[in-house]
């Protein structure tokens, strides 16, 4: 049986026909393809998946698709403004080499963002104990923290 | 050299796209009218397959095709065997068992692949799957590394009546002990390296299109080149010419070693594509990397080592045994040889070395090159000797070093395995590192520590690995009339950043703007003939020198029509920054570009276009020798058994730096994967080799938490054997955590009579050691 879903993905309306089994990540790749929030693992460990659901950080591996009806979903590929200009956490990623392959960082970023929006001038501690699930096996996690801490301190400036 | 050129910490031209969801990653592939593969694992750790019922499977909704190892068998596909020869001193060869695509009559550990199902969707394909019905009839398994090599284990290959390959020397073993016994002290060491899931972060994936007009398959899976899976599907699977197969890797999540190989799953979904004559996507989720995808390290060392009454070492002697796992993959058995066995004596200058490995096959997934690939191991191991050593003469750890280390004056040092270490100041490396860590006032921190109830150590460890791989590779510039840029590489990028690194060279070698060149790569239809990949930290050597190679041969086909425009003699034209002149005259390199493409602007002889490349051939025994001092702080929670790393200091020699920004990088992550393999990360195979650390739930990842800020620090010493100084640095990182990181919790826990503790050093393990040592000092 398949269900219908419609949420706002990225500021814009959109609608399906789902199972319910579908995940939000299946429903987001497969489905809208929007392919920049990745699959890492299948135990909720890695973040690669990590989306916000009406502004909070969500690992959309771990919500049903049906889950997030009616609800604003951001992805990565809705971060930047329209105009190409980078995120703050985007633009502190590219700074301090806060990626290398690329795959972990849309759930990176988007987790990040989240950081920032909860702790303004966030310090390294408390970075490296909010970013407990989400893995990255290329950077040793340095640039990563680094760049969020630096964004966190430009977006506490910038309010 | 300008803002982007060459050696400038230039700010990657990758990133944007990656930040923004734009990669483009296997799994975002999809061709129209692709079935799902979902493959059949074994349960079973060692076992005769009986039978395999595919009826109720087959009826299942969706299914499209069910294959066997037995129907690939039957349509001609070959079989998997190791790259490796070895002899023993008397001349007998290595045992090479060679593996099926799919197993048939027997399977051998935990996840290999048994069947494939397709069907229209992924979700068919795995319920089918579940429908798929093997009736196993299990025997004695063994995934222990010391009971594998013992005469008590069960064996699994039994044609060969050992789970010993062989029994390699690299002498006669009563030589060393003629040195041995000269020697006034003796350090010993029985260390375990642990066996480790490389888990990039992408999964492994494969999409495959067969063409059955064109007789042409095209298949996009990640690796770390490319051109070695063609050939290896083309052969042995689907018995076509190479031509035939096309193999992209466009973004790969992560490589590490283990990605460029020619893994069963790869065959078997390009031959199901021209079997059901349908596209075949795999998806393969994180559960199977961890049964499938090769795994890392596994060794266990004996060693010993002697002294003279100086504190010189007189002779080395080191015995291991490494766990290939079920089936010898592509390089397992020489990892402990080649791959670093010969480089165990590092930087020290050790004259009488004896060398023993046995490679041995037991019931585990099959075990091959990983970040360092035997460098990591070789230099843990020394450097745990090292510390050992400084406690049997009563010298320092520091001193002991110092008194053994190769001199720069004895540069190119030959070792006693023949390698010849072309540069590199190891005593500067520790002083650097040493001073960077403030080593020097350590007891006053120490003491500090001390009134906050905690246990504080401090750790050293040197390092040296050669680099360079595979010793051929072909780099290709073609400059458009636009005066653009294009690199076809024969190396590839997945996380290294070659885009800018590239672009860098190319703006300094050609003065064409750094925002004017774009990179190929990953596509055998499009990269050059003799494209190799990046592995072995060897791409600044063999993709940085192909291309300057690349860009001389451009600027000498420049320069002929630049004299034409000019009207001067090609002798007279020289070239800087972009510009050829001859006397006041001046011509751009974007002119000349123009100009190549315009048969009448073009001097008589000169073919049209600007399209040059190079095919780079080095002496295979010759590499480079990135090598580095770490210094690693740590603060130990006695009661918890939690250590925290409080500061680290990597000084890495890694010749000429091409871009200190992107070199920083490959530290920091060399280093979070050994502090990875020496603080977290342990596979875990039960008595009956069942793999019990299955997934990130179970198996210790290196997090943020985990890991400091790491300083790192460059002591350039330009290479001698490259035109561009450069030497790897990609591996580094991982050679040198691991020895620094646990000489500093020992030095935390010497006080309480802690010895020893093997990798990982858990909270668990960690907790246990100081217990027991504090049960033998009250008794």
């Amino acid at each position: 049986m398949l269900i219908d879903v419609n949420m706002t993905i990225n500021g814009k309306a959109v609608s399906g026909q789902v199972e319910a089994r579908t995940l939000l990540v299946e429903f987001i790749r497969d489905h809208q393809r929007l392919t920049g929030t990745h699959v890492g693992c299948d135990t909720t460990q890695c973040g690669c998946c990590t989306v916000h659901v009406d502004g909070k950080a969500v690992k959309s591996c771990t919500i049903l698709a049906v889950q997030a009806r009616g609800k604003d979903v951001l992805t990565i590929e809705g971060l930047a403004n329209a105009d190409g200009t980078l995120h703050p956490v985007q633009e502190a990623f590219r700074e301090h080499h806060g990626l290398q392959c690329g795959f972990c960082t849309p759930g990176m970023v988007m987790m990040g963002v989240d950081i920032c929006r909860r702790h303004p001038n966030a310090d390294e501690q408390t970075v490296r104990h909010e970013l407990e699930g989400n893995i990255c096996r290329c950077t040793g996690y340095q640039g990563i923290v680094e760049a969020i801490m630096d964004a966190s301190a430009k977006m506490a400036g910038a309010r | 050299m300008g803002q982007f050129g060459i050696g400038q910490p230039v700010r990657r031209k990758e990133d944007v796209r990656l930040l923004t969801g734009k990669g483009l990653y296997t799994d975002d592939v999809n061709f129209d009218g692709q079935t799902w593969g979902v493959f059949v694992r074994s349960p079973q750790a060692h076992a005769k397959i009986v039978s395999i019922d595919l009826e109720a499977a087959r009826a299942a909704e969706g299914v499209v095709g069910i294959y066997t190892g037995a129907d690939l068998k039957a349509d001609g596909v070959g079989t998997l065997i190791t790259d490796v020869e070895l002899k023993d001193l008397s001349g007998k060869a290595m045992f090479r068992p060679k593996r099926e695509f799919m197993a048939i009559d027997r399977v051998r550990f935990v996840g290999e692949p048994v069947a494939i199902v397709l069907a229209e969707t992924q979700a068919q394909a795995k319920a089918a799957a579940e429908l798929v019905a093997v009736e196993y009839d299990a025997l004695p398994a063994v995934g222990s590394t010391a009971f594998a090599a013992s005469p008590d284990s069960p064996v699994i290959w039994e044609e060969h009546g050992s789970n010993v390959g062989v029994h390699w020397e690299n002498r006669p073993e009563a030589e060393i002990d003629a040195y041995m016994a000269k020697a006034k002290y003796r350090a010993i060491v029985d260390l375990v390296n642990n066996r480790v899931v490389p888990n990039p972060m992408e999964p492994r994936c494969a999409v495959a299109k067969w063409d059955a007009e064109a007789g042409e398959l095209t298949m996009y899976a990640p690796t770390q080149g490319g051109r070695r899976v063609q050939g290896g599907i083309a052969k042995t699977v689907l018995n076509v010419p190479a031509d035939k197969v096309r193999v992209i890797s466009p973004d790969v999540g992560g490589g590490f070693g283990i990605r460029g190989k020619v893994y069963p799953e790869l065959g078997v979904i390009a031959w199901a594509s021209r079997k059901a004559n349908r596209p075949v996507k795999w998806r393969g989720d994180r559960s199977e990397t961890f049964v499938s995808d090769y795994h890392g390290r596994d060794q266990i060392n004996h060693a010993e080592m002697g002294l003279d009454e100086n504190g010189r070492v007189v002779a080395l002697k080191v015995n291991t045994i490494v766990n290939c796992g079920a089936y010898f993959a592509e390089n397992g058995p020489r990892l402990p040889i080649n791959g670093g066995g010969r480089i165990i004596p590092g930087v020290y200058d050790i004259e009488n070395f004896y060398l023993s490995v046995r490679p041995v096959l037991s019931n585990t997934v099959p075990t091959d090159t990983y970040r360092g690939a035997g460098r990591p191991e070789a230099n843990f191991l020394m450097e745990r000797l090292m510390d050992k050593a400084a406690e049997v003469t009563g010298l320092s750890r520091e001193e002991v070093r110092r008194r053994n280390v190769i001199r720069p004056d004895q540069m190119p040092y030959r070792t006693q395995m023949g390698m010849v270490i072309d540069s590199g100041d190891f005593a500067a490396n520790m002083t650097m590192a040493m001073k960077g860590a403030d080593w020097e006032n350590f007891p006053n921190r120490r003491a500090e520590s001390e009134k906050r109830g905690k246990l504080r150590g401090i750790g050293l460890s040197n390092f040296v690995e050669p680099s360079g791989g595979r010793p051929t590779e072909e780099m290709r510039i073609r400059v458009d009339a636009n005066g653009k840029a294009k690199v076809f590489a024969g190396t590839h990028s997945h996380g290294q950043g070659h885009e800018t690194v590239w672009a860098q060279l190319l703006e300094s070698f050609l003065g064409i703007p750094f925002a004017d060149v774009s990179l190929e790569q990953g596509d055998t239809s499009t990269m050059p003939k003799g494209a190799a990949g990046t592995f072995g930290s060897r791409s600044s050597w063999m993709g940085g020198v192909g291309l300057q190679r690349s860009a001389k041969r451009i600027v000498e086909k420049g320069t002929k029509i630049a004299a034409n425009l000019m009207q001067a003699e090609p002798e007279a034209v020289s070239f800087e920054g972009g510009v050829f002149r001859a006397g006041v005259s001046s011509v751009t390199i974007q002119e000349v570009a123009k100009a190549a493409y315009e048969p009448k602007s073009l001097p008589e002889g000169v073919e049209p276009g600007l399209d040059e490349s190079y095919f780079l051939e080095r002496d295979p025994e010759e590499f480079n020798y990135p090598n580095g001092s770490h210094v690693c702080e740590v603060e130990v929670d006695a009661d918890l058994g939690h250590i925290q790393i409080v500061n680290y200091v990597a000084v890495d020699d890694c010749g000429f730096v091409l871009n200190p920004f992107i070199v920083h990088g490959q530290v920091y992550g060399g280093v979070a994967q050994g502090v990875g393999q020496a603080m977290t990360e342990q596979t875990v195979y039960d008595d009956d080799a069942q793999l019990v650390t299955g997934s990130f739930m179970d198996y210790g990842m290196p997090r943020a938490q985990h890991l400091s800020m790491i300083d790192a620090l460059f002591n350039e010493v330009p290479c001698k054997t490259n035109d561009l100084g450069v030497k790897g640095a990609g591996e580094a990182g991982a050679c040198g955590a691991p020895g620094c990181f646990v000489s500093a919790v020992m030095d935390a826990l010497a006080p309480l009579g802690v010895k020893h503790i093997d990798m990982p050093l858990t909270p668990d393990r960690v907790w246990r050691a100081i217990s027991e040592a504090k049960a033998a000092k009250a008794a």
